[in-house]
């Protein structure tokens, strides 16, 4: 009889995840079909006759676009490690002085909209002639992810083993020794998390791309997507196309560091 | 899935910090100047603190004088703003978006949450029993929450298409009327509430799973023992004992509601008229929405939604402090 139950409970499991998923197949069933055929009625449900306008157009325009994000998300993911790894460790292990109320500031940074930070940037990068350019968009970016970061990084660098630190400094290493010897090495997948989250957010941002960037001559998917609805909105197929296309890398992602994202969004939120 | 590394190193982390605060005299540490210690930690943290300084304070800071100067574009340019003290706030409060954008929010935030908590929570319990598919389902789960919103929204834009859209073509299909989803001032609020629930199902269920797993199963065996059908033993023990981890789930969903912009700018663009238009997009709007930004009154609204987002941000902070004290 259990045996029977675990059965109906996969079935269902699927009929669940099918329903969720629903509207992530219409966007790939969509970036396949013919022109002609998306204004059908019934629309079309499978792509029996499928067509690569889309991906065509995808490779003919949006390249330059893919690797403006690409980089940006690198850009991004490497400031990040290299602010919050270091303030990790001198939160969690070097018992820096006033590091409560620094982990209380980070806290705080976490809440503030981003469309705040947006008007802000603006101003100041208007200043600094840093609007439509890719070293501000990453900077503007790494702020979603560096509080995190730092967080993440304290509460797993707080989990290394004091003995390690000191049989460390018996051996006469200093701090930057220890931490690059030891503290960095055993820190491997907290890294990976904090960089796969900061990839992820400067990938899939929006609201700086549309408001730092907005004139730039290189500007990321996100930003051109959105140009794309904004101009062409009979050819959904390619539009649906580089949706899917800007979607790989959290495909990806999600297939190789599955264990590193659950981790994330759980480390984020629950404290228990 | 949940005793990762991170997970682990979440756990130590009040302990540690408790733990050692005590072995150092605190009389003696704050006698004595920066020890070499203390300096290698400032040095450590010193990149961080200009990051914050430079990319946050600073930014913030400048948001706040755009909210009490007139900034026109043209004293973007020159810099001569005139100052004009909290007039911009006295504006935003009498115009006449200011309570349909506030109704807005209050419905977008409350409607998302109550969805995705309820959802998330039924989901987190249908898989908390391991079967066969189940872990792999639940990472299928993860991809709404994955994708770039913008994708996200623009594939729902074209679902809900109101000539050739599939929503509407199941609705005519069934012999209803079709609905113009995104242009009508009824349903656009509806429309993006839709898509908002949909994006934040996932960070519910991976959340409410997880506090799922640390309730003992020697509790639900003992129930079902004492005879508790899988209803009441939902409202008798798993509701009680997951009351920390949803307030904690509901506070961050509140705190990421209220900022979102990229779904209902991509939708509907706050519109038709102001149908929906939240705070955040109003505040976007005015400032990089139309062809002649608006920084000011932007601001000003951008500060407003900052004080409601911190209410709600020290309400978590204390629930957690709460929790982590009885545990």
């Amino acid at each position: 009889m259990t045996e029977r139950k675990v059965w109906w409970k996969t079935a269902l499991g699927v009929l669940f995840t099918a329903l969720m998923l629903f509207p992530v197949y219409w966007m790939v069933n969509v970036s396949f079909t013919e022109t002609r055929d998306l204004r059908a009625d019934p629309p079309h449900w499978f792509p029996w006759d499928p067509t690569f306008e889309g991906y065509e157009a995808v490779f003919a325009q949006q390249l330059p676009a893919l690797g403006t994000s690409l980089l940006i998300g690198l850009g991004s993911v490497g400031l990040t490690v290299v602010i919050a790894a270091p303030a990790g460790y001198a939160l969690a292990l070097l018992h820096l002085r006033g590091g409560r109320t620094l982990n209380f500031l980070l806290l705080v940074a976490q809440m503030i909209p981003a469309v705040v930070m947006a008007m802000g940037f603006y101003a100041v990068y208007n200043n600094l002639g840093l609007l439509n350019t890719v070293p501000g968009l990453i900077v503007a970016d790494s702020t979603i992810a560096v509080p995190f970061g730092v967080l993440l990084f304290t509460a797993f660098m707080s989990g290394i083993p004091r003995e390690l630190l000191q049989a460390a400094r018996v051996d006469g290493a200093g701090a930057w020794r220890t931490f690059v010897a030891i503290v960095l090495p055993m820190s491997r997948n907290s890294i990976l998390t904090v960089s796969l989250f900061a990839f992820l957010w400067a990938w899939s941002d929006f609201i700086f791309a549309s408001t730092l960037n907005r004139n730039g001559d290189l500007i990321p998917i996100t930003l051109s997507i959105y140009h794309y609805i904004g101009n062409n909105t009979t050819q959904w197929n390619a539009i649906m196309a580089t949706a899917v296309v800007a979607s790989i890398p959290a495909s990806i992602l999600l297939v190789v560091a599955q264990r590193y994202v659950a981790a994330g969004v759980t480390a984020g939120a629950v404290k228990d | 899935m949940t005793s990762t590394p991170a997970d682990v190193g979440s756990r130590g982390a009040p302990r540690g910090a408790a733990g050692t605060t005590p072995a150092v005299p605190p009389g003696g540490r704050r006698r004595r100047t920066l020890s070499s210690s203390q300096w290698a930690a400032v040095g450590f943290a010193a990149p961080l603190l200009v990051y914050l300084v430079l990319f946050y304070a600073y930014p913030l800071w400048r948001n706040i004088d755009l909210s009490v100067h007139d900034y026109t574009i043209r004293a973007f340019v020159q810099g001569d703003a005139e100052f004009v003290g909290l007039q911009n706030y006295v504006d935003v409060f009498s115009s006449s978006t200011f309570p349909t954008a506030l109704w807005n929010t209050v419905v977008f935030t409350f409607g998302s949450i109550a969805f995705q908590f309820t959802i998330g929570l039924a989901l987190a319990v249908f898989f908390r029993s391991s079967f066969r598919l189940s872990s792999t389902l639940r990472a299928m789960f993860l991809v709404p929450w994955l994708l770039p919103l913008i994708v996200s929204a623009s594939t729902w834009a074209w679902m809900l298409n109101s000539e050739n859209g599939i929503v509407n073509s199941v609705i005519t299909a069934f012999g209803g009327e079709q609905i113009n989803w995104l242009t009508s001032p009824d349903t656009a609020l509806l429309s993006v509430t839709i898509a908002n629930i949909w994006l934040g199902i996932p960070f519910n269920l991976v959340i409410l799973y997880s506090g799922l797993q640390n309730i003992p199963g020697e509790v639900y065996e003992a129930a079902s023992l004492d005879g508790a059908g899988p209803w009441r033993q939902f409202w008798s023990i798993t509701f009680p004992l997951l009351r920390p981890v949803s307030a904690i789930t509901i506070l961050l969903g509140l705190i990421y509601t209220l900022k979102v912009v990229d779904v209902i700018w991509v939708m509907t663009t706050g519109g038709p008229g102001d149908a929906s238009t939240t705070l955040a997009i109003w505040s976007y709007r005015e400032a990089f929405g139309t062809g002649q930004p608006d920084f000011s009154p932007a601001a000003a609204v951008g500060n407003l939604l900052i004080v409601i987002a911190l209410v709600f941000g020290f309400l978590h902070l204390r629930l957690q402090h709460r929790q982590e004290a009885s545990s």
